[in-house]
């Protein structure tokens, strides 16, 4: 098993007393495709965050289990955690507006990324960075390689991270909404590169968004979360078939396009969901 | 209500927005569906007086308006922005934000005023003195929407209203929105890049592509896919490919 | 005000009114800065030398303009607290008097300035194109001179005295708070909130003071209580040289630049205003970092 979460539950300290965002996530990961949805607030971020360690400092974490790749996360000291992240995990965020280094050309950050890994000469690894960006499917890589972040579309942006990411074959990439800022026709794009990537190479995807309908494309499974919890965890092709009320009401109050809906319902929140 | 005719607004050497024409009758809703970077959002600033610096004829109730627009102008056209984080001032309580427009305008029954309109947008009078980082994204929205209807505009512009909402959050906006056109006979122009919102809300959609207005459709026709523009079925096969559940 | 002003009437989440919302909001922004023990160590020392000061003819133990030749450059003792100086005047007292005008001179300069500097930075920002240049270009100027060569040169043109120092301290200290409001200016008068502001049909001079002038406020005040030691060095520095208070008015610096010559006999003389202005200093710049946690909105 590659990830393995028991029981997890992140709380906050503030000023009122202790805030718990997260209450008792359990799943388990291995060379497959999971979603996480929910809405804002529902703990989705915080639980993949907390995966990795990448916490704020008055965050409190604890879990029955918590291990990623044989190694417990809880228990492991700085040293580990860096030598999880990037290395074994990849951690591709919304906007790559603000994970690309903005001075650097795009062919020295994916070398860099491949050469901390994986060290050799500076032109073995510009030479794997454009292979890299080719795998993630930009046209003409040697041109790219020159161009800064800002002279490329969201898009494109978004390719670059991926490949950074797979610069050190990760075993597994978490991906925290990382179309929401992109076009639709781009946003499929970029998810479908994804998928076959993380297929072709066996490595495990936690894809968290807040589109339900959009996640159960490229996803093996589902988890839906509400208010730190997880609601219900069904297959992606079982979601019309979903049982719980939560899951029901996300997808009825999305307007539709081919069954247009005089008034959308509205989603009704109930206390019980919370109780157990 | 909206006529717009040849349209055009450069940036420096960049031209945006490339001759866009549309027709808004009174109590219609025109939406526009376009990629970022089609000059939809680009229409709706050069229509709401934001930015000055277009060429072509825009007029509102018959009446044509300059670059330059005069307080009468801002009582019958207002607009709700894509960000409820953004749009509201982070220092002023929501009072004091629903309160501007009336004292800038001039205008009497300021307390039974704010009341009404808070009642309007389902809000509850507790929100009144609260400072806009205590709401939610919901009631946020819901304030900016108050805002832009306090002193009683017959013209809406919507620049993406719930494209940052969660959906239960957006289905409740899109409600009010639907009921508060209704109820005040409003004209609506709402921009947006979800096809389905849009169709949703707007019996009419015009489809923007690098800056031209490839095609304006009816919501049935879309629906029915019988799309003219290739951008346009494009669009409509995404949206409808994704919108199902696998 | 019908309701007191017990805590849960200031913590209240749901205010019932325009005033106890700004109150409240005023009690967090406290039970911040109280939470910061540098900070309120700061505000205590700064809040104790405006009260020593303005209570100086109670506290002081002599007159601070009698001199006693026979006296002169005692050791601190029971009769006279920091011991006397070269004329045989009552450090003590003198230290309390010096505090009003050293004091004095940095609350002058900075209600001088503080407006000045927010205005031009306001109008630039919100302006733009040739306004802005202008504006800009005349703050450049001003930013262009060091700072107290420039106030050397004011007060040599006017006459020396505590009036012209303030001026001359204005003139050179507003440039730094036009530049600071015109960036805080720039980072919000694109946004939404003042799009929105602009679509009510508010006038210009509306949507600067009551929209975009209260959000530069925080950050300037942050940045004029970390200059305030800065501001007393000078009015120090402008004493110690001559041209500001001129004696036998006790400023601060005056006092150490009469007292230089005896820092090696009678140390104390020198010392304790010297001390004065260390204090005063760091005082302001602990409240300074402290405020600057508690106000500046990018922090959160």
């Amino acid at each position: 098993m590659l990830v393995d979460i028991q029981n997890l539950r992140v709380s906050f300290a503030t000023r009122t007393g202790t805030f718990e965002a997260v209450r008792g996530v359990s799943f388990q990961i291995g060379t497959e495709k999971l979603g996480i949805v929910g809405e804002s607030g529902s703990g989705k971020s915080l639980t993949a965050r907390a995966l990795m360690r990448l916490l704020p400092q008055n965050a409190r974490i604890t879990a029955d289990r918590l291990s990623f790749d044989g190694v417990d996360i809880l228990k492991a000291d700085e040293r580990a955690m860096r030598g999880l992240r990037g290395k074994r995990a990849g951690f591709i965020l919304q906007d790559p507006k603000y994970s690309l280094n903005p001075v650097m050309t795009i062919g020295r950050q994916v070398a860099e990324s491949w050469r901390q890994h994986k060290g050799g000469s500076r032109k073995e690894a510009l030479e794997a960075a454009v292979d890299l960006l080719d795998q993630v499917r930009i046209r003409d890589p040697r041109r790219v390689c020159d161009l800064y972040p800002h002279e490329v579309s969201g898009g494109m942006g978004q390719r670059v991270m991926i490949a950074m990411m797979l610069a050190p074959d990760p075993a597994l990439l978490i991906a925290d909404e990382p179309t929401s800022a992109l076009d639709a026709t781009v946003q499929a794009e970029i998810l479908r590169l994804m998928e076959d990537l993380v297929s072709k190479r066996g490595m495990g995807l936690i894809l968290i968004s807040h589109d339900l309908p959009l996640v159960s494309h490229f996803c093996d499974r589902v988890a839906v979360m509400y208010s730190g919890r997880v609601m219900e965890e069904l297959s992606a092709g079982t979601l019309a078939q979903a049982k719980h009320p939560y899951t029901k009401g996300l997808l009825n109050c999305l307007p539709s396009l081919t069954h247009p809906k005089p008034r959308l319902p509205v989603l009704s929140r109930d206390a019980a969901w919370l109780q157990s | 209500m909206i006529e717009v005719e040849q349209l055009r607004v450069r940036f420096g050497d960049n031209e945006v927005v490339k001759g866009v024409s549309l027709n808004v009758p009174a109590g219609g809703s025109f939406g526009i569906v376009g990629e970022s970077g089609s000059g939809k959002s680009t229409v709706l600033r050069a229509l709401s007086g934001l930015n000055g610096a277009w060429t072509g004829r825009i007029a509102i109730d018959g009446e044509s308006v300059g670059p330059r627009r005069d307080k009468a102008f801002f009582r019958k056209v207002q607009m709700v922005f894509q960000d409820p984080y953004g749009s509201l001032h982070p220092r002023q309580t929501i009072d004091r934000i629903l309160s501007e427009p009336l004292l800038v305008h001039g205008m009497d029954n300021i307390e039974r005023r704010i009341e009404t309109v808070l009642a309007e947008v389902a809000l509850p009078n507790a929100v009144r003195f609260r400072y806009p980082h205590q709401l939610s994204g919901g009631q946020r929205q819901r304030v900016a929407i108050a805002r832009a209807l306090i002193a009683e505009p017959e013209v809406l512009l919507l620049d993406e209203p719930t494209s940052a909402l969660d959906v239960s959050v957006q289905a409740e906006i899109l409600n009010l929105l639907a009921d508060l056109r209704e109820r005040r006979n409003l004209t609506y122009i709402l921009v947006s890049h979800n096809l389905a919102v849009v169709s949703h809300l707007c019996p009419t959609v015009g489809v923007m592509l690098g800056g031209q207005m490839v095609e304006v459709i009816s919501a049935e026709d879309l629906r029915a896919g019988k799309t003219q523009h290739p951008h346009t079925s494009e669009l409509r096969a995404l949206s409808v490919d994704l919108e199902e559940p696998a | 005000m019908s309701a007191s002003f017990s805590r849960a009437w200031l913590l209240d989440e749901t205010p019932a009114s325009r005033s106890q919302a700004a109150w409240g909001r005023r009690y967090r922004a406290w039970l911040d800065l109280r939470s910061n023990p540098l900070a309120m160590i700061g505000l205590v020392v700064v809040v104790a030398f405006v009260l020593l000061s303005l209570a100086a003819p109670l506290l002081a133990t002599h007159d601070p303009g009698v001199q006693d030749l026979t006296n002169r450059l005692a050791k601190p003792s029971a009769a006279h607290w920091f011991g006397t100086d070269e004329l045989g005047r009552d450090i003590y007292s003198r230290i309390l008097y010096g505090g009003r005008v050293t004091l004095g001179m940095v609350i002058a300069v900075v209600v001088l300035v503080a407006p000045l500097g927010l205005a031009v930075g306001c109008v630039a920002g919100y302006a733009g194109g040739t306004v802005d240049r202008i504006l800009m270009r005349v703050t450049d100027v001003f930013l262009a001179f060091p700072r107290l060569i420039l106030a050397l040169a004011f007060v040599a043109a006017l006459k020396p005295g505590v009036e012209s120092a303030v001026l001359a301290i204005a003139l050179t200290a507003w440039p730094p708070y036009a530049r600071l409001a015109r960036a805080e200016t720039m980072t919000v008068r694109n946004s939404d909130f003042v799009a929105a502001c602009r679509l009510t049909g508010a006038p210009a001079g509306r949507i600067v003071l009551r929209h975009i002038a209260p959000l530069c406020v925080p950050s300037l005040i942050v940045r004029i209580t970390l200059d305030m030691s800065s501001i007393i060095i000078t009015a120090a520095s402008l004493g110690f040289l001559g041209m500001g208070a001129q004696p036998p008015s006790p400023e601060w610096g005056a006092m150490i630049a009469t007292a230089k010559r005896f820092i090696f006999e009678q140390w104390w003389v020198p010392t304790i205003p010297g001390l004065a202005i260390f204090m005063a200093s760091l005082a302001f710049n602990f409240l300074g970092d402290g405020l600057r946690d508690v106000l500046d909105p990018k922090q959160r």
